[in-house]
């Protein structure tokens, strides 16, 4: 009872405290306090989930119940928070980076009013507890309370500067999307509760050969489908790239470290029932791979430095469901984490170089940054290189698991994610060459405002360019050293139950350490010759106004993907609502009501005219009646 | 049968809004008018809280509130509150007060006629919603409704008199359907003894009697649709709606609050308490038909409100679908499902209550419904966009918020019913986003216009109003659990009914 | 006196009452002539009663229905008043007894 991971709903409590305090006294609370109270339940939330990880790593892993949210004679749902390895992990990825962005953002909204830079820190605080929810949640449906919690303070943030309608469209869209993606985790978790009466995370994994394959194959795809509404694949992505429209820190918090991820982390929660359906892993790997190329082929065109990176979030995700598609975990999840390291990095570098740019996003317009920021610069570019796959930095260990992992289940995977893999390092470099390579090609008021940021924007970025450096060292290929991958100890007993399904189903043939040196091989020579390349041409840009033409025109019209759905999807709703409200509801349903008032007044009228007014007429018409009732009542 | 003179809980419920109404119509005074409403209300809301307290039983028992009424032709004032009774006599108790408070400023002509039909009104929905004689049940049920049509006719905006015929010709056609087939029923019900073994009375109109009439399977097949064409009406369920968007544009803002947020749950409590447990073959026979129509009006509805300018009817298109899926979720008579519904059909009347307020104040301050006409208001009313915002997030059932868990176990029962209907019901979770993010985006956020720059904030007992629907979302939302020990003995002994 | 006698006078009185009030357009004659049809009513009842009191063995047997013809009688009389009156006023505003003067009602 007196389990010491009891005081764990402190986590999500200190942001909700925050959230309340900034929200309710938005109009009295100055700037620093705001920015304190906002930093400071992070903060806290962050050291408790330190000491929950090391209680968790000296094998203390808990379910907290607190109260009954439902429990009816048909269903019980506890408020629970489960505390394993996968969840303390989360916590520590949330909490931290969170933390470190909020201090960033402390400076970076410096320029709002007081009453909206309250707004503005109530809703991260808001966000990080709901994130919190998703990832502490006990069952499926604490999960989804989070799950939704994190689309509202998307939308809320997404559309913070809400003057301008295009922010609001973005929110919209990201709102309406991810529904699309919940209508598909709704159904997965209706299905359970139909076959299982339970919710509950070690319930359902208890009793998973309950279900027939047919039910574990719907079930996943639909929880698959809520995946890829949250985490931005295919065919739910587009409303990533638009979210964008949002501050950068949110898109540094949200939309690249944190919420995104949820799909990665549902599916890891469940990896159990996905191990149990081989179509839907297929179907994973293949989407995410699919996702992983379209994505990285548009980013290789855009000239937003905040849509590149977006782009390229988007494929990073692709890349993790490749790694959960085709059963590697632990990959995934160690990607999700260096991941969130690099991409925070590179968003909030971004948005040093946009606040220094007096808000300009064209990369066109910048060049020769180098100079002028050198912080921002270097832990830049140690961020391009942890993502473009280099080693020794982190993101090349992740990547690489997940490469290795897709080899072994069907080459073809692997192939194409190299491909992309030299993309990412081809676009990230074009970025960086753009951006801080060669000469200023802005207005000369912006060259004269250029300037390195303050210590509350740089230090996060040193921070977070240390663990975009190490941090991938936790989690070294058995081939470098034995049991440097201690990740993947720490994560055993989550995936313990599918690795004995798989082991069991099949061999599990491990690669032999040639073949996976050549692949590594392979895949940093060709990532370093993209980027060299990119570094080559782009620092010698040149402003132009060439037109695009033939595969580069698609390209960078993103695909006409937004097009594409505008004309299958939108138009033809609005159309099918404007026919309902038009004619089915006018003159259908309305039309039928009116027209038997119509009909009795028609015939009223008629019937009228027999009131002739002459009184010999009524008394003809009385007894022509009354010899009618004789003769009925005569003869019938 | 004793004269069991103890005045009850159900009694207070129904007599004292009655009373108060009476006198209303005493007054002379428009401003003493809206204190005494306001003041009634209250009490009343006093006593219901209380009854949710001190009366233990939770399922119907009958006749053990009963008094003699017309004894010889078998019908006596019998009321009895079970979980739903309660649910629901809350719900009408807490509508009445939040709707006064948020109108306190509305200048009315003919104040204590306005006031005293309100309250009349008021009586006769808790009349129905306690009342376990058929006889009593359809007098309330015309009782709260007649009202309604002088309400609306004479305090409504510029085409009321089409949109007071239209209601009333619907409502009517389905009160008198319904008529019928209680006399019916009543014509089969075997003959009340007294103690000593003495007739009293050769049929009875308790719904005990009811409930064991035995018909044979043609008969409850046609008293079905009776008794439903009635409910569907005043619910209303696609195709009988289209009274709905029309009464609520044209009637005056508190009567349309209490149109949506509590008449129509007189439907839903019709089926549950006396369709269902009277009809049970028909029910199996035609639950399909009226889960489809139901389904259809979903979706159909929430596709209409994508297209609706006016705010009032956009507002009206998302209840059709809310109470449709209600309706649907009903007739599964699946447990998970039922009792979401009841808790559904309290939240729904909150959530519905707040977001006519937040109309009738746009309405009141610019004079326009518009969403074509509107824009910007968060830049000079950012409280009343909060209170929005919240409400409008209830209104697509986000988790924490109160509408969540009712619409996620109804979902679930029509799952458990039919994978097919609830794909195709849950599409609305998606179109609700759509019409509600939409309506809020224009009405709400961008840039304000030459109209909306001239809004102002809130006034204080507008913010009490809304803070009271707020704080009940976020309360019902996070911790529903009481509500679902309100009301799931009554939902176990309707589903013992269809094993 | 067989019964048929009266059951033809009857038949007669009342078609000559009909025919009467469908033909003629004077109010006092129509009037005349709803007279005619409810004392033909009157015979028939007492005719009836008469034979009813003939084959019964109850010796209060058919008095029902004089007393129906009494009841007749008296609502005849009354009405005579009334219709009289109406007829009455009708002659002052019309200065005419001819009904078909009084269609005013139907604009």
């Amino acid at each position: 009872m007196s389990n010491t991971l009891q005081i764990v709903w402190l986590i999500p409590f200190l942001p909700l405290i925050g959230f309340l305090i900034n929200g309710l006294g938005r109009k009295q609370l100055s700037k620093s306090l705001t920015g304190i109270i906002g930093s400071g339940v992070i903060l806290a939330s962050f050291l408790i989930s330190i000491f929950v990880f090391f209680q968790v790593k000296n094998g203390n892993s808990h379910v907290a119940h607190y109260f009954d949210f439902i429990n009816t004679g048909s269903l019980k749902v506890g408020f629970d928070f489960q505390i394993d390895q996968l969840s303390s992990l989360f916590l520590l990825i949330i909490t931290g980076v969170g933390f470190l962005i909020h201090v960033y953002s402390t400076s970076y909204m410096h320029e709002e009013e007081s009453k909206d830079f309250a707004k503005y820190f109530a809703y991260l605080n808001l966000f990080v507890f709901s994130m919190l929810l998703l990832v502490m949640g006990g069952n499926y449906i604490i999960m989804f309370i989070g799950w939704e919690g994190v689309g509202l303070c998307s939308y809320l943030l997404i559309g913070f500067w809400f003057k301008d309608n295009n922010n609001n469209d973005a929110a919209k869209k990201a709102f309406i999307m991810n529904r699309i993606g919940d209508f598909g985790f709704l159904l997965a978790v209706f299905w359970l509760i139909a076959k299982l009466g339970t919710t509950n995370y070690h319930d359902v994994f208890d009793q998973v050969s309950k279900l027939s394959s047919f039910d574990i194959t719907g079930i996943t795809l639909l929880l698959f489908l809520g995946a890829t509404g949250k985490s931005a694949q295919i065919p739910l992505y587009t409303w990533l790239p638009d979210a964008m429209a949002g501050p950068t820190p949110v898109s540094a918090l949200i939309h690249a470290a944190t919420m995104v991820t949820a799909g990665i982390y549902m599916i890891a929660r469940s990896n159990i029932l996905f191990t149990m359906a081989p179509l839907t892993q297929s179907v994973v790997a293949v989407i995410g791979l699919a996702t992983a190329v379209v994505a990285a082929t548009i980013a290789l065109k855009q000239n937003d430095i905040k849509k590149v990176l977006a782009y390229s979030t988007v494929s990073q995700l692709g890349y993790m469901f490749l790694g959960l598609g085709v059963g590697a975990y632990t990959g995934a999840v160690f990607h999700v984490m260096t991941h969130a390291f690099f991409k925070a990095l590179l968003f909030l570098g971004a948005g040093s170089v946009i606040h220094a740019m007096g808000g300009e996003q064209d990369m066109r317009n910048m060049g020769g940054l180098k100079k002028y920021m050198s912080i921002t610069h270097i832990t830049f570019l140690l961020g391009c290189l942890a993502i473009a796959g280099m080693p020794p930095f982190s993101g090349f260990f992740s990547k690489d698991e997940i490469l290795a992992a897709a080899f072994e289940k069907n080459p073809v995977y692997w192939g194409v994610g190299v491909l992309t893999a030299f993309m990412t390092a081809f676009y990230m470099f074009r970025l960086y060459g753009l951006t801080f390579l060669g000469k200023f090609r802005g207005t000369h008021d912006q060259e004269h405002h250029l300037h390195e940021s303050p210590s509350a924007i740089t230090i996060p970025l040193i921070i977070l360019a240390i663990l975009a450096v190490v941090g991938g060292w936790i989690g070294i290929p058995e081939v470098f050293m034995h049991g440097g991958h201690r990740l993947e100890a720490f994560l055993e007993p989550i995936f313990a139950q599918s690795n004995t399904l798989v082991t069991s189903l099949n061999e599990k043939h491990a690669l032999s350490q040639t073949t996976e040196y050549a692949l590594m091989a392979v895949s940093v020579a060709g990532a370093l010759i993209a980027l060299l390349y990119a570094w080559n041409k782009f620092s010698k840009y040149e402003k132009s106004i060439e037109e695009e033409t033939g595969f580069a025109k698609v390209i960078s019209n993103k695909w006409y993907v937004d097009e594409f759905y505008n004309a299958i999807v939108v138009k033809p709703i609005q159309s099918i609502a404007g026919f309902f409200s038009n004619v089915v509801e006018k003159k259908g349903i309305d039309g039928f009501v009116n027209g038997v008032g119509k009909a009795v007044n028609y015939g009223s009228r008629q019937i009228r005219l027999l009131q002739t007014g002459q009184v010999s007429a009524y008394m003809l018409m009385m007894v022509v009646a009354i010899l009618i009732l004789f003769i009925i009542q005569l003869f019938l | 049968m004793d004269q069991n003179i103890s005045v009850t809980f159900p009694h207070v419920l129904i007599f004292f809004p009655l009373l108060a109404g009476l006198i209303t119509f005493l007054f002379k005074k428009d401003a003493a008018v809206k204190s005494w409403a306001l003041f009634s209300s209250i009490i009343t809301l006093i006593v219901s809280l209380l009854s949710l307290y001190y009366a233990n039983n939770k399922t119907l028992s009958g006749l053990d509130f009963n008094y003699e009424w017309l004894k010889h032709i078998g019908a006596s004032f019998s009321v009895s509150l079970d979980g739903m009774g309660r649910i629901l006599t809350l719900l009408t108790a807490i509508s009445f007060p939040i709707i006064f408070v948020a109108t306190y400023k509305n200048q009315y002509k003919n104040a204590p006629l306005f006031y005293g039909l309100l309250l009349l009104t008021q009586a006769g929905l808790m009349g129905v919603f306690v009342a376990t004689d058929a006889l009593i049940f359809y007098f309330f049920w015309e009782l709260a409704i007649i009202p309604v049509y002088f309400l609306c006719s004479r305090w409504g905006g510029e085409k009321r008199i089409q949109a007071t015929f239209k209601f009333f010709i619907y409502t009517f056609t389905g009160s008198l359907l319904m008529l019928v087939g209680i006399i019916y029923m009543y014509l089969h019900t075997t003959a009340i003894h007294d103690k000593a073994g003495l007739l009293i009375s050769e049929h009875s109109f308790s719904m005990s009697y009811f409930y064991a009439v035995t018909l044979s399977a043609p008969e409850q097949n046609w008293l079905f649709w009776l008794f439903f064409i009635a409910f569907a009406v005043k619910m209303p369920v696609f195709p009988f709606h289209t009274w709905q968007p029309d009464t609520y544009e044209q009637s005056p803002s508190a009567v349309t609050m209490v149109l949506s947020g509590v008449m129509v749950k007189m439907g839903l409590l019709g089926v549950i308490r006396w369709l269902l447990p009277m009809f049970p073959l028909a029910v199996a026979k035609f639950d399909t038909i009226v889960i489809i129509l139901s389904v259809t009006g979903i979706v159909y509805a929430s596709l209409l409100a994508i297209r609706q300018d006016d705010l009032k009817r956009l507002v009206a298109y998302s209840s059709i679908a809310h109470i449709g899926l209600m309706c649907a979720t009903i007739f599964t008579t699946k447990q998970i499902g039922l009792e979401g519904v009841m808790i559904q059909m309290f939240n729904h009347g909150i959530n519905i209550i707040g977001l006519w307020i937040v109309i009738e104040l746009i309405e009141k301050q610019l004079g326009v419904r518009k969403i074509s006409q509107l824009g910007g208001v968060a830049h000079k009313a950012p409280t009343l966009t909060i209170m929005l915002v919240v409400i409008a997030f209830a209104n697509i059932a986000l988790p924490l918020t109160n509408a969540f868990v009712g619409e996620f176990m109804m979902f679930s029962g029509l799952f458990q019913f039919s994978i097919c209907f609830a794909v195709v019901a849950l599409v609305s979770i998606i179109l609700a986003a759509v019409y509600t993010l939409n309506m809020v985006q224009k009405v709400f956020y961008g840039p304000s216009n030459s109209l909306t720059a001239t809004m102002k904030e809130i006034s204080v007992n507008e913010q009490i109003a809304l803070s009271i629907v707020v704080v009940a979302i976020f309360l019902t939302g996070i911790y529903p659990q009481p509500l679902f020990d309100l009301t799931k003995d009554t939902v176990a002994e309707i589903i013992t009914r269809f094993k | 006196m067989p019964i048929n006698y009266y059951i033809f006078l009857a038949l007669a009185l009342f078609t000559i009452g009909v025919i009467g009030v469908l033909t003629r357009r004077n109010a006092i004659i129509i009037f005349m002539c709803i007279e005619l049809m409810l004392n033909a009513a009157n015979l028939l009842l007492v005719a009836f009663s008469k034979l009813h009191t003939a084959t019964s063995n109850i010796a209060t047997a058919g008095s029902d229905a004089q007393i129906f013809v009494f009841f007749i009688m008296i609502v005849a009389a009354a009405e005579v008043s009334v219709g009289l009156a109406i007829i009455v006023m009708m002659y002052r505003n019309t200065h005419s007894v001819d009904v078909n003067f009084l269609n005013r009602l139907k604009n």
